[in-house]
């Protein structure tokens, strides 16, 4: 079978070779456990560990002591918002986040407010980010935490990071960011950007799966979390557990790579996105979704009106592409960030994300529009809802049946 | 998900994708659905001498197996006296093609636009409509 182009880099990177190679050693002669403190095999491990820590603080400008490793950013978003709600809890329980968020932060979010947080969840304008006036009239003296995430997802916008951090730190809050999609992409700088608490993963930025961190500042303020995970001590008391060697070099890795490749690379693929969505957002009634100034460089978010995504996928088998559609979950509700940003649900339903890699050619763009152009048109061909808008009928006028 | 060969032959080569005048005593036009949830069908029959259907035509705005469920329901309904057309049942287009249970709405869908279209062909030619019976939602 003819794999199909890959087009789906936001849902996960396919693993550097580089990475790969740095990470080998450690599965087979340099096994050893980096706790144990009395012999080779740990101090061994111990130093790739060590190492990692510091190529992953060079990336985004923190000290290596302020980098907590964990199994993910899933699990560094919980281990940041529940341990600063558990941590703080004398000085406030208001946390501060936006319905753009990923799961991890808004289902995280849901559990605290079982426990006796009160969530104020921020609305998105229509590009897709927040309204600083709007987060600023929320603060109050009990905000604790304002969790807002840095590049989204889904539409790829980036959130005024700087001026959320600074609105934060006014009224005493902490700011914390989940910044999965965009370490690695962007500059990312702790402290050019106020950041208190980040959280992030390798698989986003071609290193492995089942690895990530999060960034506990140590200077101005010394942030604290309550572990999460109780057991050994491990990460200056804030995650036990076995560290991940392997996985943690290969963090490491893809980090300084992403350091050193960074620049050229978000240049050449900003230019290939820029050529799928001007080419794809000239075909009719198509309609390119969130803020095109502030976003990541490698993400575009189409709708293409008057067919539905998950249709469209299945006529362009050969890219791996994703749908705000319904029908990608089970769910049937489409994706809650478009329809955030007021989009009717059937242009939600019509949506396709393009996430552009590393590893992404020209030729393959080249494709990729030209296997979306054939497949809209001949879904568009099926469609009673494109032949109705042809007669120039209106859509909004009809009764439907809601089934 | 994967999607049975069935589904992906009809989605790929679907039977009688058209549109017939709606404004003809002889031709009944269900459109059921609705754009929010992510699809709509349209179907539509002629029928001509004893109440047989003489031609089906569908367009559909949805996923593989929203278009495939329409497709099927067109190649069963030609030939089928409109009485029969009645007795077609969600659950005969989900076994053919072998829906999982998330895409069981689709077959749904089609056998509501089955009726409804039926509907429309009867009243337009002065029958009482069928009071259709909530299918298995």
């Amino acid at each position: 079978m003819k794999q199909p182009i890959y087009l789906d880099n936001n849902a996960t990177t396919p693993l550097d070779p580089r990475v790969l190679e740095a990470m080998l050693p450690y599965f087979t002669e340099k096994f050893g456990n980096a706790a144990s403190r009395n012999h080779a095999f740990g101090w061994v491990a111990e130093e790739g560990v060590d190492y990692a820590r510091e190529q992953v603080a060079k990336l985004i400008g923190c000290t290596e002591k302020e980098i907590i490793f964990t199994s993910g950013a899933t699990e560094a978003d919980n281990l940041g918002i529940k341990g600063v709600f558990e941590m703080y809890k004398e000085k406030g329980n208001h946390i501060i986040t936006a319905v753009t968020e990923h799961k991890a932060v808004l289902d995280t979010c849901k559990h605290l407010e079982k426990n006796g947080a009160r969530v104020t969840y921020l609305g998105v304008k229509e590009d897709g980010l927040i309204d600083l006036a709007e987060l600023e009239a929320a603060m109050t003296e009990e905000t604790i935490l304002v969790s807002i995430m840095y590049g989204n997802n889904e539409i790829g916008v980036i959130q005024p990071v700087k001026e959320i951090a600074a609105i934060a730190h006014k009224f005493g809050a902490l700011f914390m960011t989940d910044a999965t999609q965009a370490v690695g992409k962007i500059p990312v700088d702790v402290i050019a950007d106020g950041i208190d608490l980040m959280a992030f993963t390798a698989h986003k930025m071609y290193g492995p799966k089942g690895v990530g961190a999060l960034y506990v500042r140590r200077k101005n303020p010394r942030v604290k979390v309550t572990s999460q995970m109780d057991g050994g001590g491990h990460e200056r008391g804030m995650r036990s557990g076995t560290l991940n060697v392997p996985g943690i070099v290969g963090l490491g890795k893809a980090c300084e790579l992403c350091r050193l490749e960074m620049e050229s690379e978000a240049i050449r693929l900003s230019g290939l996105r820029d050529k799928l969505e001007s080419t794809l957002s000239k075909m009719e009634e198509s309609y390119v979704n969130g803020n095109t100034q502030h976003r990541l460089p490698h993400v575009a978010n189409i709708s293409f009106k008057y067919v539905e995504g998950e249709g469209l996928m299945m006529a362009m088998s050969d890219l791996a592409v994703s749908s705000g559609s319904a029908c990608t979950s089970a769910s049937l509700e489409p994706s809650y960030v478009l329809k955030s940003l007021g989009l009717s649900d059937d242009l939600a339903h019509s949506s396709i994300r393009y996430g552009l890699g590393r590893f992404t050619t020209e030729e393959e763009i080249d494709q990729a529009i030209a296997v979306t152009e054939k497949a809209v048109n001949h879904l568009r061909e099926l469609s009673p809802l494109w032949e109705m808008f042809k007669e120039g009928i209106d859509l909004s006028k009809i009764e439907w049946a809601e089934h | 998900m994967a999607y049975s060969e069935k589904v992906i032959d009809h989605y790929n080569n679907p039977r009688n994708v058209g549109t017939l005048n709606k404004d003809s005593k002889f031709v009944g036009t269900g459109l059921v659905g609705a754009p929010e949830c992510g699809d709509v069908m349209r179907l539509q029959i002629e029928v001509g001498a004893d109440n047989v259907i003489t031609d089906a035509k569908f367009k559909t705005f949805g996923c593989g197996s929203a278009i495939a469920s329409s497709s099927l329901a067109t190649e069963w309904l030609k030939g089928k006296t409109i009485d029969e057309a009645l007795t077609i049942d969600n659950m005969d287009i989900v076994e053919e093609l072998a829906l999982p249970p998330v895409k069981i709405h689709c077959s749904v869908l089609a056998e509501d636009a089955i009726k409804s279209a039926i509907n429309d062909y009867r009243v337009k030619n002065g029958l009482e409509a069928i009071v259709l019976e909530k299918s298995h939602h």
